[in-house]
């Protein structure tokens, strides 16, 4: 099996408009990660495009679609997709989330949240053998950004998402916005939540901004909105991971309200900032 | 339990009508019915906005406001059965034929078929077309029995209505002037290497590209399109497609001989 590979260094999620502005960037970013739907077509710009900066730059797919939450059977047309595409661009990564997205033949084009109990942990551990069976690859499973809950969860998400990677052998991608965004609408404590969570399996980090709304008891809500800067309060959780883990492949993620490319390259240089102090320390 | 719970919730995502599932609590609300509109809102208005990126034209004929009704119609009635969103509306085109408060823009369907059209020429396999010179050494003498093998890209949209003029002035393609609405145009789209076009086909093009791609020779599908519409030309059509970068390979009919036009060159 394929393990994941990519560079201890930041990231951003490929969009193309900065296509041009990333190719030649001087200093250059560690890794783009792309959604792998958007490149499902047959051809056409997005397969150009993703081919010539797969050719300066370490790659990570990242599955939006999959659905592996979901109580039915995973879609095998979209898992052999996945394959395809993986076997043509040969990423450092694949990674996908703890989540479902679809309903039978329907397309619900979300991340959903799922009750955390001994069924649903059974389900998602069977999935996530069959997609590592299928690519031939380990896989990264992402924590959620979640808006509610369920009176039937019986294990706390960090110890499930334990379980699932030792049950499976699978990699996790620590969303730390989302660490942030779900602490908050659940009033819980985003440190204790970092604390419980299995640190030694995280090979992926993504940071990304959130919207701040509140709801109506006037308790604030937190959208994972991605069309932000990361919070300062985000980069300081991260921080606080990254001096535990050392330094840890890092993806900013801007897909709505996209800025200009210095704007996003300013944010992937802030998280090289941080993973520098670390890689010092590890070093010494 | 997960399978129920899943049902209801995906169910009470598209219906605003239906409650909030049972089984969902939150920290502090007493009735997480918001909690749950922070979904609804996601999966609803993401749709919308993968149509409205889609059909920016047919957007700007019928306004903001317009549109986002017609879309959040479309999304909850059709909701997407692929979970690659680019193939996502589609069919848009036949939704707006029966949506009934656009029936005074009796174009706007085959606006939105034009549009679609695009979206899949923009994703369709890649293809090198023959270039113009390619074609100079053709025997004319064997002309007739040319079997085209034509761009993976190249989409067809016939139309009672002037599409292309009213698409092009409607995507800022071409200055906004007069429309003679009862002057029909044939799209043809294509996107020969990164850029997508748009181009109205001359009389009985679309007839002629249909028997070209049933690999039908060029007699024969000459034959076709002349009794379809007395005005074909072929010089004119085959130009366009030329000129288009529509044709990527020739063969002649009874040699079997394919690829290469070096094959039959004199």
């Amino acid at each position: 099996m394929k393990r994941s590979t990519l560079p201890a260094s930041a990231g951003v999620g490929f969009k193309p408009q900065h296509f041009d502005a990333i190719r030649t960037d001087d200093q250059g970013i560690g890794f783009i990660e792309v959604h792998a739907e958007n490149y499902m077509g047959a051809g056409g710009p997005p397969h150009a495009m993703l081919r010539a900066l797969r050719e300066r730059y370490a790659l990570s797919i990242h599955g939006v679609g999959l659905s592996i939450g979901s109580a039915g059977p995973l879609d095998a047309d979209h898992l052999a997709r996945l394959k395809a595409l993986c076997d043509r661009y040969e990423p450092h990564s694949f990674s996908e989330h703890l989540a479902w997205s679809s309903h039978g033949d329907i397309y619900l084009n979300d991340l959903l949240p799922l009750p955390y109990t001994d069924e649903t942990l059974a389900r998602i551990v069977s999935h996530i053998d069959e997609v590592q069976d299928t690519l031939g690859r380990e896989m990264l499973l992402e924590n959620p950004s979640t808006y509610v809950q369920f009176s039937g969860s019986t294990i706390p998400e960090a110890e499930f998402l334990k379980e699932i990677a030792s049950r499976t052998g699978c990699g996790l991608l620590l969303d730390v916005n989302n660490v942030f965004v779900q602490a908050v609408n659940h009033s819980t404590s985003p440190e204790a939540y970092l604390a419980a969570f299995p640190l030694d399996r995280v090979k992926e980090i993504h940071l990304g901004g959130h919207d701040a709304q509140q709801d109506e008891t006037g308790a604030p809500l937190l959208i994972d909105a991605h069309g932000a800067p990361v919070a300062d309060a985000v980069w300081a959780l991260y921080e606080s991971v990254v001096a535990r883990t050392g330094p840890l492949p890092t993806l900013i993620e801007w897909d709505n309200d996209v800025p200009d490319w210095p704007v996003l390259a300013a944010q992937a240089r802030a998280a090289d900032a941080i993973l520098a102090r670390y890689a010092q320390r590890s070093a010494a | 339990m997960l399978a129920a719970l899943q049902n209801d919730f995906a169910q009470a995502l598209l219906d605003p009508d239906r409650d909030v599932p049972g089984a969902i609590t939150s920290h502090n609300a007493r009735e997480p019915q918001q909690r749950f509109a922070v979904y609804r809102n996601n999966v609803v208005a993401g749709l919308i906005d993968a149509v409205r990126a889609k059909f920016p034209a047919t957007e700007r004929i019928v306004g903001e406001a317009f549109f986002a009704a017609m879309a959040r119609m479309f999304v909850t009635a059709h909701p997407p059965r692929s979970k690659i969103l680019h193939h996502y509306g589609d069919d848009f085109g036949n939704f707006v034929e029966g949506f009934e408060p656009a029936a005074a823009l009796p174009y706007l369907a085959d606006v939105a078929r034009l549009e679609a059209a695009r979206t899949r020429a923009y994703h369709a396999a890649d293809a090198v077309p023959l270039p113009p010179a390619a074609f100079a050494k053709i025997d004319p003498q064997y002309a007739g029995l040319l079997r085209l093998t034509l761009h993976p890209s190249l989409q067809i949209v016939r139309s009672a209505y002037p599409i292309v003029t009213i698409w092009g002035m409607n995507a800022g393609e071409i200055a906004l002037g007069p429309i003679n609405q009862s002057a029909p145009e044939d799209a043809i789209v294509m996107r020969p290497s990164f850029n997508v076009t748009v181009r109205v086909l001359p009389p009985g093009g679309a007839t002629f590209i249909a028997a070209l791609r049933d690999k039908a020779t060029l007699a024969t599908a000459s034959e076709a399109a002349a009794a379809s519409d007395a005005r074909f030309d072929l010089t004119a059509s085959l130009a366009l497609l030329i000129d288009a970068g529509a044709i990527v390979a020739f063969a002649m009919d009874d040699r079997d001989r394919t690829g290469s036009y070096e094959d039959i060159a004199p």
